[in-house]
Parts: C-alpha cells; structure tokens; sequence
C-alpha cells in the first residue's frame, strides 16, 4: 500500500504537496514521544503522533519512515513544513484521534510490530 | 571585583505546585536553604510565578538570595525553567503564561491543593486551575517569552523519562537558544554526558528539583561568581568575565 492509496482512502490532508505519495508503507507506529519513535519505529513505517515540532521531520529522517500522519487535526508548524519539502519528508493530516486512525489503517493492512 | 564559589539550587517548588508539600511554605524553604548552607535559591513552581515574591520577602535580611521562576509546560509536554531577575515585574509574563494554560479546574481528588501563601505563611488562596497542564506555547515560543522578560531559560532534567526536552522532541532542537540544561538528581552530569552526548554549547546544571523540605539543597550547582543575582548568573551560564559553572 502507498502513502497516496492510504491517504485517499483515509481522506489525509498532505501538508507537504511538493513531495510525491508514491512511497509504499509497510508498517504504522504511534507516539507522541520522539525518543520512543527513535528507539522502536521501523523504516518505511507510517508515523502517527500529536506532535507538530519541526524534529519530527528529523526523527522521520533518521528511521527512514514512510511518512508521518498528525492526527486530531494538528496542523504542522510552518518550520515544520519547510523542513519536510526540503528533507522529503512527507507531512499528512487527519481529522481523526490517533486510536481510530490506527483501527482503520490496521483494517486496510498497515500493521505493527 | 571579587569572584568567590556560591552555590545555588535554582529548581525548587513551593506548596503552590500541585506536586509540592504543603511544608514548602515560604518561610520553610528559606529555612531550609539557609540551613543547608545555600547562597542561591530560586522558585519554580509549575506554570505559575505567584509565590515567588513571598519567598523573597521570606528571605530578605537572612542573607539567603531568591531569585523568581517558573517550570513552564510547553505544548510539546517539555519542562523548561525559566529564571528571572528578583525585582522583575513578573505580572505580564504570568498573564501571558496563564492566557496560554487552558483552564481546567483544578480537582483537589487527584492533586494536592494549590496552596497561594504570603511571606508569613499565611495561606492567601487557592489557584483554582489546573497547573500542571500543558501550555499552548512552542518550546520556541516559552524561550523567547522567557528571554523577552528578561529570563534565563533552562532545558529541564534532560535524563528523565518524561517531561524532558529529550523524551518529548527525541533531541535538543539545534536552533533553540537555551541558556543552560539541568541534568536531575539521579546522574552526574558526566554520566548524563555518556548515556546522551555532549549538551555543548550549553553549560549542564544540576538542581534538587525539591517537592519537600528536606530535598531543598541536596543537589547543588556551584558557581564562581561575583554575587547572588542574575546578571551573575548569566555570565556564569556563558562564562564571560571569569564567572563560570562549576562541573559537578
């Protein structure tokens, strides 16, 4: 599954519409805690997190995760959106909590570990 | 002028703090600093500067130095100490802090009382919101408002599991000018040096972080500095002029 089948399905904002959605998911993990993100996320994960700090772009970058969702609604700080266009990094969006979010993408495949 | 060796614990809350004693009354914590030999305090309740000009009043004529602060929750759950200048009107800072803390009521079930005092330890009132909630404000945002009244700004016991800037944000935003990072009472700050990397550029202070009387003073930092005020302690933090922080 991509990042693009899984944000419409979903219905994800991209905060990030200069980087491409072509990128596959293979797994999700969600934390509001960035050195748990850094200890236990897998590469080519979706990251599901409250936190809109531009570090987690960085955090994204260092575990080489598929992309990151900001759930409840969050919007990313403007710091954190020009770092994402400049890292590729790519920044969605969803109305939903983070509880429901991960049951939907968990019914659609995305699974943890 | 003369530099002499000061030591300080600038991380200490009052009765006020949801999580202090209610023995953590102003003239206690004097008491109790002065009697564990401490040239340097300051009062950092969470979210809230409103006992701080107590203490001070507490402590004035006893040699002991007070300085007002705050331990700001940041939107992103981070603590950060913020350190003012001990005559610093401290009323517009608050007000900004409180038009950012959303204001749940406080529920004396699950949180000690919120207990305002005077110099005499006569108790004042109660803060009726919640204070240990988080603020609306950016890590970035709680720096420059602690900078614009003229503050210091210290990154919170950084080892710890929670509240910590390193728990919350994985790693010390590279482009956010603190002025120090407090190292908790339960390493050294060489030990916190290996289990994190080098804090560098920031100096590393380590504080009690005390919640009740008898912790007042049992981790100090100590400061080669010319007197007990802030200016002094900004230059310390920086190491202008030959003042600088004692590696503990």
């Amino acid at each position: 599954m991509t990042l693009n089948d899984l944000a419409a399905r979903l219905e994800l904002k991209a905060f990030t519409p200069g980087v491409p959605l072509d990128r596959s998911v293979s797994g999700g993990y969600a934390s509001d805690l960035l050195s748990d993100v850094i200890g236990r996320a897998r590469k080519d994960d979706l990251w599901l997190t409250m936190q809109i700090h531009p570090n987690i772009v960085a955090v994204a970058v260092l575990k080489d995760l598929a992309g990151i969702v900001l759930v409840n609604g969050r919007e990313p700080a403007p710091e954190t959106v020009e770092q994402a266009a400049k890292e590729g990094v790519v920044v969605l969006g969803s109305r939903l909590g983070t509880f429901e979010l991960a049951g939907r993408l968990h019914g659609l495949g995305v699974k943890g570990s | 002028m003369e530099l002499r060796r000061l030591r300080a614990d600038l991380h200490i809350h009052t009765c006020l703090s949801p999580c202090g004693e209610l023995a953590m009354s102003p003239r206690a914590v004097v008491d109790r600093a002065r009697a564990a030999g401490l040239d340097l305090i300051a009062v950092t309740d969470h979210n809230t500067t409103e006992n701080a000009a107590a203490v001070i009043e507490a402590a004035r004529g006893t040699g002991l130095a007070v300085l007002p602060g705050i331990e700001l929750t940041t939107a992103e759950e981070v603590h950060i100490l913020g350190l003012f200048d001990a005559g610093a009107d401290l009323a517009p800072f608050q007000a900004e802090v409180f038009r950012n803390l959303p204001d749940i009521p406080a529920k004396r079930k699950f949180i000690r009382d919120q207990v305002l005092v005077d110099a005499e330890d006569y108790v004042t009132g109660f803060s009726p919101r919640c204070l240990f909630g988080a603020t609306l404000l950016s890590v970035h945002d709680a720096v420059g408002l602690i900078h614009g009244h003229g503050g210091l700004a210290v990154a919170c016991h950084v080892d710890r599991d929670s509240f910590s800037i390193v728990s919350q944000l994985g790693f010390i935003p590279p482009d956010l000018p603190l002025d120090a990072v407090e190292v908790s009472p339960r390493l050294t700050v060489d030990e916190a040096r290996a289990a994190f990397g080098p804090f560098d550029p920031f100096p590393a202070v380590r504080f009690s972080d005390a919640h009740k009387p008898e912790e007042i003073g049992s981790v100090t930092t100590e400061l080669v500095v010319a007197g007990p005020d802030l200016g002094e302690l900004r230059k310390a933090l920086a190491g202008l002029d030959g003042r600088k922080v004692v590696p503990s």
